[in-house]
């Protein structure tokens, strides 16, 4: 029980700055609004073979896309409280060390979903339509997603421990998994190497299953196989960053 | 209370190898305040985060009031308090609200870290400062703020890492009276390190001092002063030269130098000798402008046993970050 009251602790001490200025979240969503807004209606009247709307199309990559940028970033918050006294203080409590992480990533992925239904929100004005349980559903995906993104995150910024070593490691990583999971374009249309390239890239098959998420399609292949990849991404960072806490943290 | 043996640690940076800590002894018993004094770079920061269950030692052992450091680190933990070289509370936190946490963190529950917390605000002089952003606080303040984070759940020992370092002086003392007072009112045990000459001679009731890894000597401040070849003599008179060799003929006299018209020695007990001295410079005509004799210091001892000076074997600072 005290694994969980001292992630509770962790958590209520990272969301609190958050609360006090709500505005961050704005700052936070709105690379990814923006692309909504401008880059969205170009693809206007684009409908997959399907028959799915452009909107019901994109909006789901946009959503990866935004779990991506925020839990990707996440890491950079940690890097000035190993630096400061901060985090050791914490390590000579007797505070469960896994805990000061779940903590973080618990706030990190709560604020992601108050930012995706914002996120939401703006698309089902601009013309996007979905159900509650679907929405419920992809949020579900994000979460995991995020989980997954977040403690690979907190993994590197404890291995790199500078913030110029993080930055370039992290959008050399994010920008060409994003690119080549089709979350702007649709991949079957690049040339054979670029398709070939997306489909080594496991994302890919989250943001597809999201796609199909979001539609209310739970049945399909897809769907099963995307969530098995987030899931199979999470356990894999999960380990790697808790393994390195165990060891930094003595 | 605190009892080392053989620590040490070693720091693989690339192709490097920096030996931080070389194998340090340590016996601490309940109730006493003890210093590491040494420069920048001694190992101290090393040492203090080798006991606190921060950092793994690379070979030795250690024992904090009964628990071993490495089978039961958690044990250790429960026992200690730990305030670290920098600042530790979150600058974008409430002063009250960032020590409930920091409370409730170390087990107290909620109703009783409020209490807690209210008692170390006053206590710490920070009334009204409860809703203030830590961030915007003065130097002295923070210090204060993270002292009552190491001790706020009255710990039977507690570690202290420069405690004072970049405060002004009345921060410093009014720190000092804060340290001394868990003493005096829980019976605390202190750990401190410090490379502060007058910091260890005012706090500690027995220091260590500490130079490359190593401890190079140990024992009361007046003990530590003792050993050093005496009391420093400063004359300054017409005739340099001949105050010198009038110097040289004082049984016991060494470390005999001149400078300019000032000549400096040591001897034991040089109040004693000054008189007969006096008479003798008087009998060779040689006049005599000013004479000093001054006990020796910590930083006269540090420059026994290591041949340097304290104050200036400040060596590159550590690495960043740390
Ligand atoms: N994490 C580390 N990695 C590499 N070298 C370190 C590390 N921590 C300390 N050192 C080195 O160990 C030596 C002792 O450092 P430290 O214990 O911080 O000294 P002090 O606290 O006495 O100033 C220094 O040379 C420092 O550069
Ligand atoms: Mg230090």
């Amino acid at each position: 029980m005290s694994f969980l009251r001292d992630t509770w602790l962790t958590f209520d001490r990272a969301v609190r700055p958050a609360l006090r200025s709500p505005a961050v979240l704005i700052v936070g969503v709105a690379v990814p609004l923006v692309y909504l807004v401008l880059f969205g209606p170009l693809l206007g009247g684009t409908t997959d073979e399907n028959g799915l709307s452009s909107w019901q199309w994109f909006v789901p990559g946009m959503l990866i896309q935004l779990t991506l940028f925020i839990t990707a970033n996440a890491g950079f918050a940690l890097i000035p409280d190993t630096r400061s006294g901060v985090l050791e203080r914490m390590q000579v409590t007797p505070v469960s060390r896994v805990a000061l992480l779940t903590g973080r990533v618990l706030k990190d992925v709560v604020l992601l979903l108050i930012q995706a239904l914002l996120m939401i929100g703006l698309a089902l004005i601009l013309g996007f339509r979905a159900g509650v349980l679907p929405i419920l559903a992809g949020l579900v995906l994000l979460a995991i997603i995020g989980v997954a993104v977040g403690f690979g995150s907190y993994g590197l910024a404890f291995k790199l421990k500078h913030e110029f070593a993080l930055a370039p490691v992290v959008s050399g990583i994010v920008v060409p998994l994003m690119l080549l999971s089709g979350v702007l374009l649709p991949m079957d249309r690049a040339p054979d190497w670029l398709y070939y390239l997306s489909r080594a890239n496991p994302l890919s098959y989250v943001v597809e299953a999201e796609r199909e998420l979001i539609s209310g399609n739970y049945d399909q292949q897809i769907v099963l196989v995307g969530t098995l990849v987030a899931i199979g991404l999470l356990a894999l960072t999960t380990t790697w960053s808790l393994r390195l806490l165990r060891r930094q943290l003595a | 209370m605190i009892k080392a043996r053989g620590l040490t640690k070693t720091f693989q940076i690339n192709k490097f190898t920096v030996e931080a800590v070389r194998g340090i002894d340590l016996d601490v018993s309940s109730g006493e305040m003890v210093g590491f004094l040494g420069p920048n770079g001694a190992g101290k920061s090393t040492t203090l985060r080798m006991l606190t269950t921060l950092l793994r030692p690379t070979s030795g052992e250690a024992n904090i009031g009964g628990c071993d450091l490495l089978s039961d680190p958690a044990g250790v933990r429960k026992l200690i308090g730990y305030v670290g070289q920098n600042s530790s509370a979150g600058v974008e936190y409430k002063v009250r609200e960032e020590l409930v946490t920091h409370a409730r963190l170390q087990g107290l529950s909620a109703s009783v870290a409020r209490a807690r917390v209210a008692e170390m605000l006053d206590q710490y002089d920070l009334t009204g400062l409860e809703d203030r952003m830590i961030g915007a606080l003065s130097g002295g303040q923070k210090r204060r703020i993270d002292i009552v984070m190491g001790v706020l759940h009255r710990p039977p020992v507690v570690f202290f890492d420069e405690p004072s370092t970049g405060l002004d002086p009345q921060s410093r003392s009014n720190l000092w009276d804060h340290i001394r007072n868990l003493r005096r009112d829980y019976e605390t045990t202190v750990f401190l390190t410090t490379h502060y000459l007058d910091e260890a001679d005012s706090l500690c009731d027995r220091i260590l001092v500490i130079d490359g890894g190593r401890i190079v000597a140990e024992g009361t401040a007046d003990e530590l002063k003792a050993q050093v070849n005496g009391d420093l003599v400063t004359l300054e008179t017409s005739a340099a030269p001949e105050t010198a060799a009038a110097a040289e003929r004082l049984d016991g006299a060494t470390e005999v130098t001149v400078d300019g018209t000032t000549v400096r020695f040591r001897i034991a007990r040089g109040d004693r000798v000054l008189p007969g001295l006096l008479r003798e410079l008087d009998r060779i005509n040689v006049d005599v402008f000013s004479v000093r004799t001054s006990r020796p210091t910590l930083d006269d001892v540090f420059l026994t046993v290591t041949g340097r000076s304290l104050r200036d074997s400040e060596t590159a600072p550590a690495i960043p970050g740390l």
